[in-house]
C-alpha cells in the first residue's frame, strides 16, 4: 500500500477541511469559549457531521454508517486538528463506535446509528489518575443481584459532561470488564471539566452504581481486545490532530515569516529562523509518514499496528509540540496575545499529547516491546 | 491470490533457497560490503555467489529496466523484495555509487547507447564507479569548480584536482563535473563527463580520516583525454545533471539512517549492561534516549518510504532530497553516539582482535562526515528554506 492517500481519501480530505473552515473555523472554538457554552460544544455541527458521513465513518453501512476505515477517520481526524473544532467526533465516532463495533450487542449497537446520525454522544471512561495507565485500571465492578456493582473514579473523560451513555473499563474477578453505563443511573456523578484548549472533559465518580448484566459490553473478563481496538485507532486519530494542529500551526507561522517585517527586512529572510523553519518541516514530514502508516496498518489488521500507532502518537507528539512553540516564539509578542490563534495550537496540542498516552508513555511501551 | 502475494510466495522461496547462509544477518562491518569492480573483493565464496545470483535477476537494480540488466520490478515488487529480504536479514548483494548515484541519472539523462553501454555492466557489478565533485576550493560552493575540459575536437584534455572522492582508489571510472566554459556563469559553464580512471594521467592519494581510515582520495587530473562521446546530458548544463545525481546521492546518504541497518541499538546495549530485575536496560537515561531514536528512526524509515510512493506517483517536489539527506544523517550521528555510549569504556579500544580494532569507534568517528558529505546539513536546511518553504531571500 503506497503511503499516500487514494483519489477518495484525498476527496474526503478536501470534503473535511471545506466543511470545517466553512462552519467551524476557529472562530466558532472562540464562540463556544466566550459564551461559556453549556455544551461546549455544537449539536447543530454535530447533525451535520452526521449528515455529511463523517460521524459515522467507521461504523458498518448496516448499522448506518459509512462503513470506511481508520485512514478515513485519520482525515477527518487531522481536519478538526486543524481547525481547533471542538467534536464529540474522537469519543465517539473513534473510541465509543470502536468499542460497540467489536463487541457490543444487538441492543447497544443500536447507538451506533445514532453516533453515524450526529444524535448520540458517548464517551469512553479510562483513565484514573492524571497519566494515561489503562494497564492499572482500578475501578472494580463486583457481581450483585443480577448484574453488577462499580466502584471507582475515572477522569479525563472526553465529552463526559454531555454523554447519553459512558463505557466504563473496570476490573472484575474475570479481567477487564466494558460496562455501558447511563450517566443518570443513582451513583454516577459527572463532574465538568473545562480544559486549557476550551475542549471539554469529565471527572465521573461510580459509588455502588446497580448496573443490570446486559450492560456488559461482549463477555465478562473479555473487555482488554474491544478497548485495546479502541485505544489503539484513538491514539492513531489523536496523531492525526496532532498532525492537523502542528502543520496548521507551522503554515501561519511561515505565512508570518514572509510578511513581517524587522530592521528592513522579512523575517523570513534570516538565516537562523530559516533553518528552524525548515527542520521543523522535516519533522512534520516525517510524523505525517507514521501516522498514515499506522492507520493503514490498522485497516490491513496488520499485527504491528499497535507498536505503529505508538510510534505515531509520540512522534505526532513531539513533533506538534515542537510547531507550537516555534509558532508562538517565531510570532514575538503577538504570538502571546489571546487574540492571536497560534496560543490556541500550542493549547490544543499540550491536551493532545496527554490524550491516550503521551510521547514518553509510548517510547516506554516500545522499549519493552523491543526487549530493553 | 493477487499478483503481488504470488510474487511474494515467489519471492520468498527464491531468496530461501538462493541467499546463502553467509550473507545473512547484520554486517560485521565495512568488510562484508561487495562492491564488484575489476579488482572486486569478496569477504567469502558466498558474497560473490550472492551478488552475482541477485545480478542475473537484475535485483542487484531492482526497479531499473529489464532493457538495461535492472530487475524491471514495479515499486509495490521492490518493496516486496525490500522486505523478504530483511525477513531473512539478507545483506545487501551489490553496494554501488552506480547503481545508487550514476544509473538514476544515466536513466534520466543519457542517450539510448550511453545507457545500454553503462547500465548493465553496473548491474553486474563489474565496473566499480567514483564521483569526481568536490574540489579543494569548492566545498559547499560546489558550482565554483575549477577542473578544466579543454576542448580539442573530438576528445577533451581535463586538468585539475577533485578532493573527497570516495573510493577513488579503488574505482574502475569516474562520473566527474568539469569545467567546459569559463566565460559563462559558474552554473551554467559545467559538464557532466565519465572516464576510465585507468586513463593516462589519473593519479589518486588516500585521505587518511580521524577514524584512521581511507574511505576518501584526493584525485589529479593531469592532461587526462576524455571522449566526447562521453558526455552526459547538453554541453555546459551539467549542473543539471549534477543536481539530479545529488538527489539520489543525498536519498542514499540519507537511508543511512535506515533504522533496518545493523542490529537494534537496545539489544546492542542490553547485551554490553545487562538489565534490571523488571527486565529492562540498566541505565534508565540511556534506555529512554534510545527509545526516543527508535520512534525517531521508525518514523523517518516511513517518510523514505512514503517520499519514494511520492515520487513514484509525481506528487514530490525534487528538493525532498534534502529533507531525507538532513534528517538521514543526522539521525545516523545519533545513532553512532548512542552505540558508543552503550559500549562505554569498551567502545574506546582502538587496536586489537576483542574489538576488532575499534570497529565501533571507528564507525562512529566515520558518521560525522556523513552531515558534510554530499552538502552539508546547513546546506540541506537552505536548500528546503529556498525550495520547499518558498522563504525569501533564501
Amino acid at each position: 500500500m503506497p503511503l499516500i492517500l487514494t483519489e477518495e481519501q484525498t476527496m474526503l480530505q478536501d470534503a473535511a477541511d471545506g466543511f470545517l473552515n466553512e462552519h467551524a473555523p476557529i472562530a466558532h472554538l472562540r464562540k463556544l469559549r466566550d459564551s461559556r457554552d453549556p455544551d461546549g460544544v455544537s449539536r447543530d455541527l454535530w447533525r451535520a457531521f452526521g449528515e455529511m458521513g463523517f460521524a459515522g465513518v467507521v461504523i458498518p453501512e448496516d448499522n448506518g454508517g459509512s462503513g470506511l476505515g481508520a485512514v478515513e477517520a485519520g482525515v477527518i481526524a487531522e481536519s478538526l486538528g486543524r481547525t481547533l473544532t471542538p467534536s464529540p467526533f474522537m469519543g465517539s465516532s473513534v473510541l465509543a463506535a470502536t468499542v460497540l463495533k467489536a463487541a457490543g450487542s444487538e441492543a447497544q449497537k443500536a447507538w451506533l446509528g445514532k453516533i453515524a446520525a450526529g444524535e448520540a454522544i458517548l464517551s469512553l471512561a479510562v483513565d484514573e489518575g492524571p497519566k494515561h495507565a489503562p494497564a492499572k485500571i482500578a475501578t472494580r465492578a463486583e457481581r450483585a443481584g443480577n448484574g453488577f456493582k462499580l466502584n471507582g473514579a475515572k477522569g479525563f473523560v472526553i465529552d463526559g459532561h454531555i454523554a447519553d451513555a459512558v463505557i466504563v473499563a473496570a476490573q472484575t474477578d474475570e479481567g477487564l470488564t466494558l460496562f455501558l453505563i447511563d450517566p443518570q443511573t443513582p451513583g454516577v456523578a459527572v463532574e465538568r471539566t473545562i480544559m486549557v484548549d476550551a475542549h471539554n472533559a469529565a471527572r465521573v465518580t461510580l459509588t455502588d452504581v446497580m448496573v443490570d448484566a446486559d450492560a456488559v459490553i461482549g463477555a465478562v473478563g473479555a473487555g482488554q481486545g474491544p478497548l485495546d481496538a479502541a485505544l489503539v485507532l484513538g491514539r492513531a486519530c489523536a496523531a492525526a490532530s496532532l498532525v492537523g494542529a502542528g502543520d496548521q500551526a507551522f503554515k501561519v507561522t511561515l505565512e508570518y515569516l514572509r510578511t513581517r517585517k524587522q530592521f528592513g527586512k522579512l523575517i523570513g529572510e534570516f538565516q537562523a529562523l530559516q533553518h528552524r523553519a525548515a527542520h521543523l518541516f522535516t519533522e512534520l514530514e516525517l510524523a505525517k509518514a507514521a501516522t498514515l502508516a499506522a492507520l493503514q496498518a490498522i485497516d490491513a489488521g496488520r499485527p504491528d499496528a499497535e507498536q505503529a500507532a505508538g510510534v505515531a502518537k509520540a512522534k505526532a507528539g513531539r513533533v506538534a509540540e515542537l510547531a507550537v512553540q516555534e509558532a508562538v516564539q517565531m510570532h514575538g509578542g503577538v504570538g502571546m496575545t489571546d487574540e492571536f490563534d497560534v496560543g490556541l495550537f500550542m493549547k490544543r496540542v499540550r491536551v493532545l499529547n496527554e490524550l491516550l498516552g503521551d510521547a514518553g508513555f509510548h517510547a516506554e511501551r516500545l522499549a519493552r516491546a523491543q526487549g530493553f | 491470490m493477487t499478483d503481488l502475494e504470488t510474487f511474494r510466495a515467489e519471492t520468498r522461496a527464491w531468496l530461501e533457497a538462493n541467499c546463502p547462509p553467509e550473507v545473512r544477518g547484520p554486517r560485521d562491518g565495512d568488510e562484508d560490503y561487495v562492491w564488484g569492480g575489476r579488482n572486486a573483493v569478496f569477504k567469502t565464496p558466498a558474497h560473490k555467489l550472492w551478488m552475482e545470483r541477485m545480478a542475473a535477476r537484475g535485483w542487484t537494480a531492482p526497479e531499473w529496466p529489464s532493457a538495461y540488466g535492472g530487475g524491471g520490478l514495479s515499486r509495490e515488487e521492490a518493496k516486496v523484495l525490500a522486505s523478504e529480504m530483511r525477513r531473512i536479514q539478507a545483506q545487501m548483494p551489490l553496494a554501488s555509487f552506480g547503481i545508487w548515484m550514476l544509473g538514476p541519472a544515466l536513466l534520466a539523462f543519457g542517450t539510448e547507447e550511453q545507457k545500454q553501454r553503462f547500465l548493465p555492466p553496473i548491474v553486474r557489478g563489474e565496473i566499480r564507479w567514483c564521483q569526481g565533485y568536490s574540489e579543494p576550493g569548492s566545498g559547499s560552493d560546489l558550482a565554483s569548480i575549477q577542473t578544466r575540459a579543454e576542448d580539442r575536437g573530438d576528445h577533451w584534455i581535463v586538468n585539475g584536482q577533485k578532493v573527497w572522492t570516495s573510493y577513488a582508489d579503488q574505482a574502475d571510472w569516474i562520473f566527474c563535473l568539469v569545467r567546459t566554459d569559463p566565460e559563462a556563469p559558474k552554473h551554467l559553464g559545467i559538464s557532466f563527463v565519465l572516464f576510465d580512471m585507468a586513463t593516462p594521467g589519473v593519479s589518486t592519494r588516500p585521505i587518511t580520516l580521524i577514524s584512521g581510515k581511507s574511505p576518501f582520495c584526493e584525485t589529479f587530473f593531469d592532461d587526462v583525454r576524455v571522449e566526447k562521446e562521453n558526455l552526459i546530458g547538453t554541453l555546459n548544463r551539467g549542473w543539471d545533471v549534477a543536481k539530479a545525481l545529488l538527489a539520489h546521492e543525498r536519498t542514499m546518504i540519507g537511508a543511512m539512517g535506515d533504522v533496518g541497518v545493523g542490529r537494534p541499538l537496545g539489544q546492542i546495549a542490553t547485551d554490553a549492561l545487562g538489565v534490571d530485575e523488571a527486565g529492562r536496560l540498566d541505565e534508565p537515561s540511556l534506555r529512554a534516549r534510545i527509545a526516543d531514536y527508535d520512534i525517531d528512526a521508525a518514523a523517518f524509515r516511513l517518510a523514505m518510504e512514503r517520499v519514494g510512493d511520492q515520487v513514484k506517483a509525481k506528487q514530490a517536489h525534487p528538493a525532498i532530497a534534502s529533507m531525507l539527506k538532513y534528517y538521514g544523517s543526522e539521525l545516523n550521528k545519533r545513532r553512532h553516539e548512542l552505540s558508543m555510549a552503550a559500549g562505554g569504556s569498551d567502545a574506546l579500544e582502538w587496536e586489537g582482535e576483542r574489538s576488532k580494532d575499534g570497529a565501533v569507534a571507528r564507525d562512529w568517528l566515520r558518521t560525522k562526515a556523513n552531515s558534510i558529505e554530499g552538502g552539508t546539513s546547513e546546506i540541506q536546511l537552505n536548500i528546503i528554506a529556498k525550495h520547499l518553504l518558498q522563504l525569501p531571500g533564501a
